[in-house]
Formats: structure tokens, C-alpha cells, sequence
């Protein structure tokens, strides 16, 4: 084995591995979205967020636009407050009564942010409140909210 | 009674000598690394040797490792109805665990062996001690580009082993077992992170990658020169290695995730 061919096969070693690291951080892991998310945010508050996740996405019918950014709690509406970040390419689509609201995806899946446009012309801009929110469904409230309407009917 | 406690104390005074042995042996080692800046045809010989010819069993045992994960991730998913998270089960697994540690044991059998045999049959045939009498530094010549080469070779490899199984993944759970392709890449994507997954698993190459190295080297170098303390000093770098990759996993695990 001459030295020639033997720096070849390294280097053909090298292509192999930045090819790994490439597929790694394309396709397995999401990178991409973390470099383009230029876009804009917007803050929703919410009575209850459930089991909402950082990084959670966040669709307008059923199309991902944008993610959540962060999750906090304000302490002056005893609220949660939620930022969404969405993509550049929606931005000015949304008008300033749309209403956010948390979805569960299917019965036991994650939760996401579900962006229904309303009908106003002004639309919404950088660091604007989304004011219409819908909370999650906490399952446990609803099934106590069941037995106790029908305890009372009876 | 005393031959016993003697014995028992003679044999925990030899495994310290050897630890410090170890330590001392790595220091140089690290101290010779520097004069591979001016030479760095050697580097590149030894990663041609222990990646270039790790390659092959790598990347197949990858394959397969994914395409297993696929098949029982799928039998027992179907039964939630959940078999989209094929994907994010094969990735986590393999980019977490599986990538570095299936990588590093086969690392250990594969090359960390063949530096172990090396160094001791250079040993036993005397010439270490030629390279010496020749003013030409062990160290620098033999023992630092082996170790540097061992040491990045592993994480590369556990990268090309995790990759290959996410396609291994794909090929049994979307084109045999009929998961949708976009579900197995979004959900995949969506449950795995690039600096705190796929990051931590190279950290976790490269620990394994200096300890795998560390091993071989040490234990080359510090055979009993015979044909018969070469066979025993490879058989304990593999031995050795495989421990310390699968408490170390623990350890990492523990602190990272």
C-alpha cells in the first residue's frame, strides 16, 4: 500500500464522516429550522397552557407556520404567556383577531399552538399579543366537569 | 494466614503500580502530541489504520443495528397505533447509545486490538528499544500519532454507524413495513436535537475514543515481551476496553440526559 493511496482512502474517510454530521444535521436532527428562523414573534397568554413544550409547533390549518419559542408566567394576570415564532414567509397573514388555541394531536399526543385567522384588515405585527386565546383541555378537569353535571342532574 | 493477606496485598500494590503506570505513560504520551504538527504523515497512516479499516464492519453492523431497531420499534409501536415514531425511537437510540457504544466496542475488537498486538510484538522483537538507540523518541514516533488517531477515529466512525442506521431504519420501516416516509423524517426531527442528541453522542465518542486509545497503547507497551504477553496483553485491551466504554456510557448517560 503506497502512501498516495493511503491518503486517499483517509480522505475518502473524511468525506464519509462530514457526509454523517451533514444527515445527522439535516435529517435527523432539525438544524435547518433552527437557522432559518428568522421571522417574527408573537405573544399569546393563556389560562392554561397544559402540557405545551418549548419548541412545540405551531399550525395555521394544520400547516406548521412557526414554533414556540418560550414559556413563562406572568405573575400580573396569573397567566401563562407564551412567545411564537413564526417564519418570515407568513409574515403580515394573520389578522389581529386571530385566535390562538392549544390542540392535542390525537388522543395522547403533543400539544400544539392552532392559529385561526379572524376577519379584520389590520394584521399582526412583530412582539403583538394574540388577545383571543382558547386554553388546553386539562382531561381531568373535563371528566370532573362530566361527573358533576350529571350528579346534579340526577 | 499471612501468605494470604501478602498475596492479596502484593497483588492491589501491582494494580496501583499499573494505574500509575497508566497515568504517567499518558501524560507523555499527551506531552509527544505536539511534535505530530511537523509529521503529519504518520497521523494519517494510523487513522488509515484504525478508521479506514474499521470502516467496513462499522458501517454494515450499523445497517443492520437499524434495521433491527426499525423492526421491533415497529411490532410494538403498531399496537398503540403509534408506528410513526419509528423513526424518532431508531434515531434517539442510535445517536444517543447505540452510535458511540456498539462503535466503541467494535473499535476495541477491531483496532484497539491490533494497536495492542503492534506495539507489544515492537516489544518483544526489541525494536522500541532500537527506535531508542537510534535517538529517535517512542513517543513521538510510535506511541502519539496511534493514540491521536484512535482517539479521533471513534466519535468519526460512531457518526458514520448512527447515520447508516437511521438509513437501515428507513429501509425496513418505510419501504418493508409500510411507515409513512415524511412521518418517519418530521417525528424524528421533531424529538431529536442537534447539540444535546447528536452533540452529546460525539462527546461520547470521543471519551471513548481517549480511554479505547489510552488502553491499547498502555497495554502494548507495557507487555511482558513473549509471544505469550502479547496474546494476553490484546486479550485484556478488549477485555478492559469494553468495561470501561460500558461504565463510562453509564456515567455519561447519567450527567448528560
Amino acid at each position: 500500500m503506497n502512501s498516495r493511496a493511503i491518503d486517499v482512502l483517509v480522505g475518502v474517510f473524511m468525506l464519509l464522516f462530514f457526509g454523517a454530521m451533514f444527515i445527522l444535521a439535516m435529517k435527523v436532527s432539525n438544524l435547518t429550522s433552527l437557522t432559518s428562523s428568522e421571522g417574527y414573534t408573537l405573544v399569546a397568554k393563556f389560562e392554561n397552557v397544559g402540557g405545551l413544550k418549548p419548541r412545540a409547533s405551531v399550525a395555521a390549518s394544520g400547516v406548521k407556520v412557526g414554533e414556540v419559542e418560550a414559556i413563562s408566567y406572568d405573575p400580573e394576570t396569573f397567566e401563562a404567556s407564551v412567545t411564537l415564532s413564526i417564519d418570515e414567509a407568513f409574515a403580515d397573514t394573520f389578522p389581529t383577531d386571530t385566535t390562538a388555541s392549544i390542540y392535542t394531536a390525537g388522543l395522547l399526543g403533543e400539544q400544539y399552538i392552532g392559529l385561526d385567522p379572524g376577519a379584520e384588515i389590520d394584521m399582526l405585527q412583530d412582539t403583538d399579543e394574540i388577545t383571543l386565546t382558547q386554553s388546553a383541555i386539562v382531561l381531568e378537569r373535563l371528566i370532573g366537569q362530566v361527573l358533576f353535571s350529571r350528579s346534579g342532574g340526577s | 494466614m499471612i501468605d494470604f493477606l501478602q498475596r492479596f496485598g502484593r497483588a492491589w500494590i501491582d494494580r496501583v503500580g499499573r494505574l500509575g503506570r497508566a497515568a504517567l505513560f499518558l501524560f507523555h504520551v499527551l506531552g509527544a502530541l505536539g511534535s505530530l504538527l511537523s509529521r503529519p504523515s504518520l497521523l494519517i497512516r494510523q487513522l488509515y489504520a484504525s478508521g479506514v479499516m474499521t470502516l467496513s464492519i462499522v458501517l454494515v453492523s450499523g445497517l443492520f443495528v437499524g434495521m433491527v431497531l426499525a423492526l421491533q420499534a415497529y411490532n410494538t409501536l403498531i399496537d398503540f397505533g403509534q408506528e410513526n415514531r419509528v423513526g424518532t425511537l431508531v434515531a434517539l437510540t442510535l445517536v444517543r447509545e447505540l452510535g458511540p457504544v456498539v462503535t466503541g466496542l467494535l473499535f476495541a475488537g477491531r483496532a484497539g486490538s491490533a494497536m495492542t498486538a503492534e506495539i507489544g510484538l515492537m516489544k518483544a522483537t526489541e525494536q522500541l528499544s532500537g527506535l531508542e538507540m537510534m535517538a529517535v523518541d517512542p513517543y513521538k514516533r510510535v506511541f502519539a500519532p496511534r493514540f491521536l488517531a484512535g482517539f479521533l477515529a471513534l466519535p468519526m466512525l460512531a457518526a458514520m454507524f448512527s447515520a447508516v442506521g437511521v438509513i437501515g431504519g428507513h429501509l425496513i420501516g418505510v419501504d418493508v413495513l409500510g411507515v409513512d416516509a415524511s412521518a418517519y423524517w418530521s417525528q424524528m426531527q421533531n424529538a431529536t436535537s442537534f447539540y444535546s442528541d447528536v452533540g452529546n453522542g460525539l462527546i461520547k465518542g470521543l471519551v471513548f475514543g481517549f480511554v479505547v486509545s489510552w488502553i491499547a497503547i498502555f497495554e502494548g507497551a507495557d507487555c511482558i515481551p513473549t509471544s505469550e504477553g502479547v496474546s494476553s496483553a490484546t486479550t485484556r485491551t478488549v477485555v478492559y476496553s469494553s468495561l470501561a466504554i460500558l461504565g463510562l456510557d453509564f456515567l455519561l448517560t447519567a450527567v448528560m440526559f
